[in-house]
């Protein structure tokens, strides 16, 4: 095995595969429901603190490969143990294995049936989550892509609620039908570039305009379900609304992200002419995700649902930044994926806690909760002034920077309006996520104790409060300090805006584009 | 140059306060709450008029500590610029924070949210401070924000009253709107000159207007520096509560009083004016800018004035008499007197304050009562808010020589010498005829409560007293201030005098010299001490007092047969020109209604069963919920899926040869 690592272990392999091996050693061994949780916990914690050398000892200055792992798989067709991460992919592996340990504790005493089989499903889950996001190999990507699907989908469909085995199914669809689509141009670029997957020979291959399009497309249907963008974002609300908490807050916490993390690692680099040739296209998905989806959030009356729309909103920030190819709007994507990832989870946690008290989600069911339950109020009033996107929570400094890349972005590939109008467009968000956000605030918390259920909902205990804690100090760290966070991304979003912006294509075809950007424009 | 750590340390004991009382208020007794956050914030008080003292003596500071984002060209620094606008609006902040800290410790007393509320209003203060004392548009975003959400979470103080609660979400939704525009100015200011840093883009607006950038939609055009300029003022309005985004502030009266007299009448409503003369260096090179920033405050100015002349709730009254001054600042900075408005900014801020303290005096005395038809006589009962509120009341009408006075003189003087067609003489008239309305409605509301016939309730009567010393030395204070500093500004700060540029501003503000109205108001020859006597503003002003004297000195039938004779009027007026009615029916309402259609029809009609359940995956779908079972059938179909998808990928490479 290839090692060039300043650790001296393979420490990327170590955090994926330790859960997996946690996982099976309490299948093996545990059976006692109690020792279950604590084991699960402690392999959890063990992956987070392994992961953190990866941030402690990654170099900000190169864009290069860090902590690379080579190992021949399946030499007949060239496939390859291939691992690595930049600055692009570093902080989704942190951000996987601390919220891991997050809805481990969250699960604690809201799942009482099938306990052991839950914390294997979770522990195998955050194995196929950070490989994707270490992996530097086509197929090897792939692999954990799909291999994500089983762990999720049987966490929705043997924990969650009432009308399960329809989200899940739609779940899996819908994902499904992406992957197939993302395996098909896997495939068509590795015979086109001469039988490789590695990743970074991909990046660096000319492929022509016509394959870039049709490549293009197909890592667009699965990333586009994942993100989820509009239309394809159904499958969402109906598989947050099921899901338990746990589940709800790993989705949006780190599966939304794959998608995003997708056009960054696929799309943008490897087809950087077909990803300006679709700039229009996303940025009008972006923006209906931006204003539709808002709207639709705020009509919701089960609270997981608006979470849910308001996460499909927020993410539509994300690839609108990820196709300004500027350094703010992409740096300003990756952070608020971040950011989405802690504040979305929390925002679920905080149902889950509403929940477990009173067993319904629906809106109308609460009001005055603030009475009865005082710190969670506090608590859950942080997170949504956090959703709000307000200064000194981490999603300001995601939006600021997306807005900020996408005003200064000028020229848009073939769009009729200048950027800044899509900018602006876009920060109309900052008077919708507050309507949705905090009417639904004010109708769960505020108000006069009526019902007498809400009246006898105790206050958050200290476990509750523990899982908590760390999300308030990240939100709030990640909002006032931000820089050590994007100085981890600078040299890799630089290259990969250098990549994306570059042209794949010979001087005559690039000729010949122009043109047609130029026809797209005057018609 | 100044003590760093003296000024740091002025934002920073009202944060510490905040803090230690927010987190830790359960455990702290009341008057350990009061004491740290109070004691803080007189300290920040002192400290803030010792810089003030430095300021006089020409000493100023800039500076940048630490770097908030940054991302290639994007550097988000925080750092603090102090001059002489920010020194007086950091003793404006404290002082009246300081006053209204003490207030509380009376108002509050017994309020289960006794600490949680002055943990806000110390938040509060260290928010304000910040938005002043900042050196750059990122640092003045952070603290508007701030304020917005103290001033959310002190509206919906009470939040078993839904009143309150969708006050507070009203006010947070409309102040987001303002943001947007704010934001977008910011963004559009970093866009052109590549900083958020005042002094730096300052100095870069001459050369950038010279250049001419302009910004397309379609074929529309518009300078890039109007651009910035109103974008930037759309977030003052919604700040300022100036029309049409005004409608949040005479509601957020339901918040508890002492903030009414804080957040929303002398400190945080004035952020849109302190931010529009910060600015002066861009929208003095915009007209069109300028035109719309006179004219919002005009509109405001006159419209909230008619609102308030037949309100009934005293604190509605002070409310909208509050938007209506706030017009009167933001005229004075589009007709480019920018130090007047500041100087108005200040006077109110004394004089609004107390007319809010001393009515929240009132309040307390009647049990909570806030209808004026049912008080009258109280000046029997509570001679030291009798005589505050006489203050604050005459300095508001603008008499003479009462701090008002002499801020909105100027005011209407600035706009009088201007010409600037037809906007300039609507703005006239807006302020002179405002000062009429001023001059009523604040007397009518005086005399309801002070004079007339006691029309207290029997029950409520014998609990009538004056306020106890925690409420009324505030009130004395203050009082001071309505009076006197007026007379401070233009005699002591030189606001007035046109040999001195911006009298004691200087260069913290920037004017050019053919706008500057002071110039032209000393070429008139008007600054005699007695040119009062022959000016309109003040006649009027005594005529809008002899009105109410006439009209509620007494009781009389005058009102009730003018209201009957002017019903249409009188029902306008009383519905507050009916906004709220508006917004209801052309946002509010549309807004809920196509959010239902996008989802119903949109998400779950045409996408998931027009597409999906209509389409071959929906067959699937419905075949595999039918089988009711999650766990068998899954392995087949992914298994099946992924070969008919290496088929498909393979067989297209063959043909493609």
């Amino acid at each position: 095995m290839d090692l060039n690592n300043v650790l001296g272990f393979p420490i990327l392999t170590w955090s994926i595969f330790l859960p997996t091996l946690g996982a099976i050693l309490i299948w093996l061994f545990v059976s006692n429901e109690k020792a279950v949780r604590w084991s699960a916990l402690a392999v959890s914690v063990a992956t987070f603190l392994l992961t953190i050398p990866l941030w402690l000892s990654f170099d900000n200055s190169t864009a290069h490969m860090q902590f690379e792992e080579f190992h021949p798989w399946i030499e007949a067709f060239n496939v390859n143990y291939r691992l690595g991460v930049d600055g692009i992919s570093m902080p989704f592996i942190l951000l996987t294995s601390l919220l891991t340990v997050i809805c481990i504790v969250s699960a604690w005493d809201c799942i009482k049936t099938r306990v052991k089989e839950y914390m294997i499903a979770f522990l195998i889950l955050e194995t196929t989550l950070i490989g994707v996001f270490a992996s530097l190999d086509a197929i090897l990507f792939y692999f954990f892509w799909e291999a994500m699907l089983i762990p999720m989908y049987l966490i929705i469909g043997i924990w969650g609620g009432k009308n399960r085995v329809y989200a899940t199914i739609k779940f899996f669809l819908y994902t499904l039908a992406g992957s197939v689509l993302m395996l098909v141009a896997v495939l068509a670029m590795y015979f086109k570039a001469g039988q490789t997957f590695d990743i970074q020979a991909l990046m660096a291959y000319p492929f022509d305009f016509d394959w870039q399009f049709w490549v293009w497309i197909g890592f667009f249907v699965a990333f586009a379900v994942k993100v989820p963008m509009w239309p394809v974002h159904t499958w969402l609300p109906d598989a947050h609304t099921e899901a338990p908490t746990a589940g709800s807050v790993i989705l949006a916490g780190i599966l939304l992200k794959m998608g995003a993390y997708g056009f960054l690692r696929f799309s943008l680099p490897i087809c950087p002419d077909a990803s300006q040739y679709f700039v229009p296209f996303i940025v009008v998905l972006s923006l209906i995700a931006v204003v539709y989806i808002s709207l639709v959030a705020m009509m919701q009356t089960d609270m997981k649902r608006l979470i849910a729309y308001s996460s499909i909103a927020h993410m539509g920030f994300v690839t609108l930044g990820t196709f300004m190819f500027t350094q703010q709007a992409v740096e300003g994507a990756i952070y608020g994926m971040i950011s989405h990832g802690f504040v979305a989870a929390a925002l679920f946690l905080c149902v889950g806690v509403l929940y477990d008290r009173m067993h319904t989600r629906e809106i109308g069911a609460y009001g005055g909760v603030v009475n009865v339950m005082p710190i969670f109020a506090a608590v859950m009033m942080l997170f949504c002034m956090a959703n709000v996107a307000l200064p000194g929570a981490s999603a300001f400094v995601a939006e600021i920077m997306v807005l900020a890349g996408t005003f200064s972005a000028d020229q848009l590939y073939g769009m009729v309006i200048s950027s800044k109008w899509v900018a602006v467009m876009a920060a109309t968000s900052v008077v919708l996520s507050a309507c949705y956000t905090l009417w639904m605030y004010k109708r769960v918390i505020f108000g006069d104790l009526v019902k007498d259920e809400v009246k006898a909902m105790p206050d958050m205990n200290m476990r509750e409060l523990g899982f908590f804690m760390p999300l308030i100090v990240l939100v709030i760290w990640l909002g006032i300090y931000p820089v050590p966070v994007l100085d981890v991304m600078h040299t890799s979003v630089a290259n990969l805006i250098v990549q994306a912006t570059a042209s794949k294509l010979p001087a005559a075809d690039l000729l010949a584009q122009a043109e047609m950007l130029q026809h797209a424009v005057t018609h | 140059m100044l003590n760093t750590t003296e000024l740091l340390a002025i934002p920073a004991l009202p944060l510490i306060a905040s803090l230690i009382v927010g987190l830790f208020g359960w455990a702290l007794k009341e008057k350990l709450s009061h004491t740290i956050t109070t004691g803080s914030v007189i300290l920040s008080a002192v400290l803030s008029v010792h810089v003030f003292t430095q300021v006089l003596g020409g000493a100023s500071f800039y500076g940048n500590f630490w770097t908030w984002m940054l991302s290639d060209t994007f550097v988000v620094p925080v750092g603090m610029m102090i001059d002489q606008l920010t020194a007086i609006m950091m003793i404006t902040v404290t002082v009246v924070s300081a006053c209204v800290h003490i207030y509380t410790i009376g108002y509050m007393h017994g309020d289960p949210g006794y600490s949680r509320f002055f943990s806000y209003i110390s938040g509060f203060t260290f928010s304000m401070l910040v938005l002043v004392m900042g050196n750059n548009f990122f640092t003045l975003f952070f603290g508007w924000e701030a304020v917005g959400l103290v001033s959310y979470l002190l509206i919906g103080f009470w939040f078993n009253r839904e009143s309150a609660n969708f006050a507070a979400l009203k006010a947070f939704i409309v102040n987001r709107v303002g943001d947007f525009g704010f934001l977008v100015g910011i963004l559009a200011i970093w866009y052109y000159f590549g900083s958020f840093d005042y002094r730096e883009v300052f100095a870069a607006v001459p050369a950038f207007v010279a250049q001419g950038d302009t910004l397309h939609l379609f074929s529309w055009e518009m300078s890039a520096i109007t651009f910035i300029c109103l974008s930037l003022f759309i977030g003052a309005m919604g700040k300022s509560g100036q029309v049409p985004l005004h409608v949040w502030l005479p509601d957020s009266m339901e918040g508890p009083t002492p903030i009414s007299a804080l957040i929303h009448a002398a400190t945080m409503v004035t952020a849109g004016v302190f931010m529009v003369a910060r600015c002066s260096p861009m929208f003095e090179y915009s007209e069109t800018a300028l035109a719309a920033v006179i004219l919002v405050g005009a509109v405001t100015a006159w419209m909230c004035a008619t609102i308030g002349l037949v309100q009934n709730d005293i604190k509605r009254v002070i409310a909208y008499s509050t938007c209506s001054q706030l017009g009167y600042m933001f005229v004075a900075c589009g007709v480019s007197a920018y130090s007047v408005g500041i100087f108005h900014l200040m006077t109110h801020a004394y004089f609004k304050a107390l007319l809010f303290l001393a009515a929240g005096s009132v309040i307390h005395a009647v049990m909570a009562e806030q209808d004026i038809r049912k008080m009258g006589q109280l000046r029997k009962y509570m001679p030291i808010t009798y005589i505050t509120m006489l203050i604050a009341a005459l300095a508001l009408s603008g008499v003479p020589p009462f701090a008002g006075f002499w801020s909105k003189d100027l005011i209407i003087e600035s706009v009088g010498v201007r010409e600037l067609g037809w906007i300039g003489d609507f703005a006239y008239f807006a302020v002179l005829s405002g000062v009429f309305m001023t001059a009523f409605y604040t007397f009518r509301m005086f005399f309801l409560t002070f004079h007339n016939s006691n029309r207290v309730p029997e029950k409520t009567r014998s609990h009538l007293h004056e306020s106890p010393k925690v409420i009324t030395i505030p009130l004395m204070i203050l009082a001071v201030g309505a009076f006197a500093s007026g007379a401070w500004g233009v005699l002591g700060l030189d606001i007035a005098n046109p040999e001195i540029v911006n009298g004691y501003f200087g260069t913290s503000l920037f004017v050019l010299d053919v706008h500057n109205p002071l110039l032209a108001i000393a070429e008139e020859g008007h600054h005699a001490w007695y040119h009062f006597v022959f000016s309109a503003p003040f006649w009027l002003a005594i005529g809008g007092i002899g009105l109410a004297f006439a009209m509620y000195f007494r009781e009389t039938d005058m009102p009730g047969k003018l209201a009957t004779a002017a019903k249409p009027v009188y029902t306008f007026l009383l519905n507050k020109w009916y906004w709220d009615e508006l917004y209801e029916r052309i946002l509010m309402r549309p807004a809920q209604c196509l959010g239902n259609i996008l989802w119903q029809k949109g998400d779950l009609g045409m996408i998931d069963k027009g597409i999906i359940h209509g389409g071959v995956v929906g067959g699937v779908l419905a075949g595999m919920t039918r089988m009711r079972d999650a766990q068998t059938g899954y392995v087949y179909h992914y298994a099946f899926a992924m070969v008919i998808g290496v088929f498909g990928a393979l067989t297209y490479l063959v043909l493609k040869g």
